[in-house]
């Protein structure tokens, strides 16, 4: 327990030290909000219940925001430790393989919801967006959708040869649905067989399951995005637990 | 003394290339054991088997009683490892790496005390990239001293330190030995064998040559030992007819070398100067060259160069 709580401590600061890993995290959802709040305003009305494209924003950012996270501080985190052989000198400690995992969800997880929270405070300060679900029903999809999507992270993390492949895969893997999934602005505004591609990428229901509590639907109306994203996590959870290599 | 390592037919394989066969040693408790050979003589698959970071093909390995294989965790708990290659993230500062490491051990030593134990004091906020060769290899010894550990494994610990870095990490294992701890070491620099280690093994093509202290390794060689000295003028007939009574004689114009059987009762060196300075010859830059245990070495291993 010590330990956990000195890595996760240890890796919070080196998580913040990057400046990178840092401002795709916490700003730059932030700066996407304020430029399309400029764009837009508070029109067009695209949401179900009719609230401006800022609402519809917030819970697609905080999608963006998770897609980012799984996807890239994980992945990379993992595969250059590994490449380096800091997880080598781990390996001749006594500490577990879990304690390291668990620090970097952990932390991940603390910077996403970070994220999350200065996306809904800027949203509620500058654009008077108003949330009309329910806070623990809200709460519960983001942490579903963050830990299947940290699920990708560590497969990629095991499967990839190297540190500098599961960058580059990480990547292409992140633009094409931040664009197509609706995570970086609304699905409504792409043409229809744009909308189509978005099925297939799991991002997409990141968006639709935030997007649907976000403005508080049952969660009745989410089943396939709860499937879909159930099923991710489990296969994240059994592929990193199989792929894990100290080297 | 009891082993507190002990290494009976070790066989390693690594697709068709054999990495070590039939090794068999012991380490007794509170010395500093050497493995010496040049690159690929299976010095690291060993400690890594010892480590427990790999698994052997064949043989037994009991460390402090333990198979690393099987008690792996129980292993790690006792022994500090520094590795061939490892690192830590960049960012992570010189105080925050031993805190964290610390936290890994139930009974961890005082990590503020190794700090300055090991001169990295002024170095306590400096992030690890920021850190020179030596520097990192000494946070690396004070992490493998974290567990307070009854055995320490020290692979290649001074591989591209300058000689002042090297003498100054030779000091901190005959500090580690001084406090109780068991050293193995692996290095292919046999002065720093020579020097630091009780005993040695030599070792080639994944087989253990020669094992023995280092003294007794070199005795062993039956090599000759050389008086070299420069004299002004010639060497009158007389003398030259005593020199070459006390060994063979070579003149090279002005300098003089005379090879003798190495461990005679009288020195040749003493016997050299008194013949010199019986007559009153100055000479200059008097030197004696002895075998050393790279002359050993080379003479187990060949000098055909490697890979």
């Amino acid at each position: 327990m010590k330990s956990l709580t000195k890595m996760t401590w240890m890796e919070a600061k080196l998580f913040l030290r990057e400046p990178v890993g840092a401002f795709f995290t916490l700003i730059f959802p932030l700066l996407m909000l304020f430029i399309f709040g400029t764009i837009y305003g508070s029109q067009p009305a695209v949401g179900p219940g009719g609230q401006g494209a800022i609402a519809m924003l917030i819970p697609a950012f905080t999608a963006m925001t998770i897609g980012i996270t799984g996807l890239m501080p994980i992945t990379i985190t993992l595969a250059i430790y590994r490449e380096n052989g800091i997880l080598r000198r781990l390996r001749t400690t006594p500490v577990s393989p879990l304690v390291v995992m668990a620090a970097q969800v952990i932390v991940v997880f603390t910077m996403t919801c970070l994220g999350m929270l200065l996306l809904v405070t800027a949203g509620k300060l500058v654009y008077h967006v108003t949330f009309e679900g329910n806070a623990f029903s809200m709460a519960g999809g983001f942490i579903l959708s963050s830990l299947s999507f940290f699920g990708i992270g560590f497969i990629l993390a095991g499967v990839m040869p190297t540190a500098r492949t599961a960058q580059v895969v990480a990547m292409v893997l992140l633009y094409p649905m931040l664009i197509l999934s609706g995570a970086a602005w609304p699905r409504e505004l792409m043409p229809a067989t744009m909308q189509k591609v978005s099925a297939f990428l799991p991002l997409t229901y990141v968006v639709n399951l935030l997007r649907g509590l976000w403005t508080g639907q049952p969660w009745g109306n989410q089943l396939l995005d709860v499937g879909v994203l159930v099923g991710m996590l489990l296969l994240g959870v059994l592929v990193s637990a199989k792929t894990f290599r100290w080297e | 003394m009891d082993a507190i390592v002990h290494v009976e037919g070790l066989r390693k394989v690594y697709g068709v290339t054999v990495a070590v066969e039939e090794v068999s040693f012991e380490v007794r408790a509170g010395e500093i054991f050497g493995m010496v050979g040049p690159n690929g003589a299976g010095k690291t698959t060993t400690i890594e088997c010892l480590e427990g970071l790999r698994k052997p093909d064949q043989g037994t390995i009991r460390v402090l009683g333990l198979d690393p294989q099987r008690d792996g965790q129980a292993l790690r708990l006792r022994t500090g490892m520094q590795l061939q290659q490892s690192n830590l993230p960049d960012r992570m500062r010189v105080w925050e790496a031993l805190d964290l490491y610390a936290s890994f051990y139930p009974r961890a030593a005082d990590w503020r005390a190794l700090l300055t134990q090991l001169g990295l004091e002024e170095k306590r906020n400096a992030s690890f990239s920021k850190l020179s060769g030596g520097q990192k290899q000494r946070l690396f010894v004070a992490l493998a001293l974290l567990p307070d550990p009854e055995l320490v494994f020290l692979d290649e610990l001074t591989t591209g330190l300058d000689p002042q870095a090297r003498h100054a990490i030779w000091d901190l294992v005959r500090d580690v030995r001084a406090r109780g701890k068991t050293v193995l070491l692996t290095t292919h620099f046999m002065e720093e064998a020579e020097r630091l280690c009780d005993r040695v093994a030599i070792l080639d093509h994944g087989r253990i040559e020669a094992l023995d202290t280092p003294a007794a390794l070199i005795r062993g060689l039956e090599t000759e030992e050389r008086v070299v000295f420069n004299l002004d003028g010639g060497l009158s007939p007389a003398l030259q007819n005593a020199l070459a009574r006390a060994g063979r004689l070579e003149i090279q114009g002005e300098r003089v070398v005379v090879h003798g059987k190495n461990g005679c009762e009288v020195p040749l060196v003493s016997e050299v100067v008194n013949l010199l300075s019986g007559q009153g010859i100055p000479f200059r830059d008097l030197r004696t060259e002895q075998a050393t245990l790279e002359d050993v070495f080379l003479s187990l291993t060949g000098r055909k160069l490697r890979e």
